[in-house]
């Protein structure tokens, strides 16, 4: 059997201040209030804020999650100095150059971007490493008078706006009365498309991989693709094995809410470990739904709207290499349907029985990633810290074994020791356990420990098909012939 | 207050008591739950 | 609602934090002031309690709570979540 390892993670954030307005929640609460917008335009966070942001910075790579423990909250008022835009993890692009970006995976004419702004989004993107020639010449413009006509025609199509409101396009549903092709379903398939894309170009370059060497691209976003014949049919991944030149590789969705990319990591290493594969990414898009569904919370408190990021992110898995980490396929902890719903049981399916399956013990893992939702985020709106709910979760685990001591002290050392503090946007499918991967690789290949739990949970019920909710986990490994 | 025979109305959340577990413990105390519901905002 | 009638309807939450208790604890009494929550704005007029209360968990089978709840004791701030949803009641006399 082959020894499946992960190679390497990009991750591709994009700062959609304009594209808020686009967000589940912001659609429904604004229909019913339009003066809301107005009023939420004012709490719309700069570009140089979110780059500054030290959460983001953690999430690209340039600091790490530890180094937030000593940051007083909230971390919005607590800029990074050292900030770039780049970091070893991925990148932070301004929404000047995701339209531009979104423009040009969008095949079919669906995003119109006004004359002036098309030339200057070029413009921006002419000397990024990840954007070809191809991409420049799909981002052309339309007359400004023609977007007016169109969103005035009643046929559906949506504005598209910058952070302080001015129109620089839109976006058209399909001709025929498809619900599953509405303009705004057709956004956030391509807002996702668009985001992985640049994540996956980015694995690609970032570690020397020649794209057609990839056989299979599995998708892990939640984004529901197809025509109301096949509303979520699907192989989004496919459209973004496309568009990052992957001409070898076929691929499919993995679906599972938040713990999508969990499993399908799983499935990747299981392909690669049987020999199906030899190389295999998993891909994630951002979550255009996602963004501002707080706002509300964050408007009362008079704080930025801090859902103003799309993100996507690319994990690239292969065979052995005796360097990467390796993703032990004997670790693997499973929901079952019969663990039901309480968090004990849940955590001893995640967690206790992993770590017996393989002889290890709690404290032998350096870090769990978990939920990885970033507090200051959720807090505002009584979700409490999530991250920090999870580790306490583990610790009292890891006490009831005997492990670690039955004290609040010991309780909280643990959680110190072994967990972190969130970092993550609420992107949906792309806060749970992946965000830390980077700094895990990292870790595991200077063998500052030798092993990381992730654990990944989806709530299935809000789909109304099931009460239950599904979670998995597994141990990433140091590569045994690094030493 | 008596839940034995009490219609419960359960709202779970996810990062606390989910609603099935909730609906376990309404069960034994004697309680009907008619609707049970977790809530996710994240 | 309709079907059950409201005399001997109760509301059990198991909201992990204060502010959430609270939130729901008055959207199911008096409507919906929530930021993110679905249930639109009827106010039932229900009494509402959290699963974690001592009138609640009394009566609970220990061994159902033990096994469903009790890990979630020495996780969150029980008593500031008590303490909302109990104010609650108490500020509409139920």
């Amino acid at each position: 059997m082959e020894l499946p390892v992960v190679r390497d993670v990009r991750f591709f954030l994009a700062h959609t201040p304009g594209l808020v307005r686009h967000g589940y929640k912001p659609t429904l609460d604004v229909a019913r209030d339009q003066a809301l917008w107005s009023k939420a335009q004012a709490y719309l966070r700069p570009y140089a804020d979110a780059v500054a942001y030290a959460p983001h910075q953690v999430l690209l790579g340039n600091r790490t999650p530890d180094s937030l423990t000593d940051l007083p909250q909230p971390w919005y008022n607590h800029p990074y100095s050292n900030s770039s835009r780049r970091g070893p993890h991925g990148e932070l692009m301004s929404e000047e150059e995701l339209y531009g970006l979104l423009r040009a995976s969008d095949g079919f004419d669906f995003i119109w971007l006004e004359d002036g702004f098309a030339a200057e989004a070029q413009g921006l993107l002419e000397r990024h490493p990840l954007v070809s020639r191809k991409d420049l010449q799909q981002i052309v413009g339309v007359p400004f008078s023609r977007i007016e006509e169109k969103l005035a025609d009643g046929t559906g199509a949506l504005p598209l706006t910058l952070r302080d409101g001015r129109v620089i396009g839109l976006i058209r549903r399909r001709l025929q009365d498809d619900s599953s092709l509405a303009a705004d379903i057709l956004l956030e398939n391509l807002a996702a498309k668009a985001t992985a894309t640049a994540a996956l170009r980015a694995v690609l370059e970032g570690s020397g991989t020649n794209p057609e060497g990839v056989q299979y691209v599995i998708g892990s976003g939640e984004e529901a693709v197809g025509d109301r014949y096949n509303r979520g049919g699907g192989n989004l991944a496919k459209a973004i094995a496309e568009a990052a030149g992957c001409v070898d590789a076929t691929g499919c969705d993995v679906k599972s809410f938040c713990c999508a990319p969990v499993h399908a990591m799983i499935i990747a290493g299981s392909l690669i470990a049987s020999g199906v594969y030899e190389s295999v990414a998993v891909v994630g898009g951002g979550s255009l739904a996602k963004l501002g569904m707080k706002f509300r919370g964050h408007l009362a408190k008079e704080m930025p709207i801090l859902e103003d990021v799309l993100v996507g992110f690319a994990i690239l898995m292969g065979r052995d290499d005796g360097r990467s980490p390796v993703l032990r396929l004997d670790s693997i902890g499973r929901h079952t349907v019969g663990v039901g719903s309480a968090q004990q049981q849940i955590m001893e399916a995640l967690v206790s029985k992993p770590l017996d399956q393989v002889g290890l013990h709690f404290r032998d893992m350096g870090k769990y990633a978990t939920e990885m939702h970033n507090p200051d985020i959720t807090e505002t709106v009584g979700t409490g810290n999530v991250p920090l709910t999870n580790y306490r979760v583990i610790a009292a685990l890891a006490a009831q074994r005997g492990e670690i001591a039955s004290t609040a002290e010991a309780r909280d050392r643990f959680v110190a020791e072994h967990g972190m503090p969130g970092f993550s946007p609420t992107q949906g499918h792309v806060a749970s356990a992946i965000p830390y991967l980077g700094h895990a690789l990292d870790s595991l290949r200077t063998r500052e420990y030798q092993h990381a739990m992730f654990l990944a949970k989806g709530s299935l019920f809000l789909g109304r098909m099931t009460q239950l909710s599904d979670g998995v986990s597994f141990i990433l490994e140091a590569n045994p012939g690094q030493a | 207050m008596n839940l034995k025979g009490k219609h419960v109305i359960i709202v779970g959340e996810r990062e606390g008591i989910p609603g099935p577990a909730i609906e376990a413990c309404m069960r034994s105390a004697g309680a009907e739950p008619v609707l049970v519901q977790t809530q996710c905002f994240v | 609602m309709k079907r059950y009638g409201k005399k001997d309807m109760v509301v059990v939450l198991g909201s992990p934090t204060s502010e959430s208790a609270e939130v729901f604890a008055r959207t199911l009494t008096e409507g919906d002031p929530s930021w993110v929550g679905p249930l639109a704005g009827v106010a039932l007029g229900l009494p509402v309690y959290h699963v974690l209360e001592p009138e609640i968990k009394g009566q609970i089978d220990p061994q159902v709570y033990r096994e469903q709840v009790s890990i979630m004791e020495s996780v969150l701030d029980v008593e500031a979540v008590i303490q909302a949803v109990s104010s609650v009641r108490g500020s509409l006399g139920l």
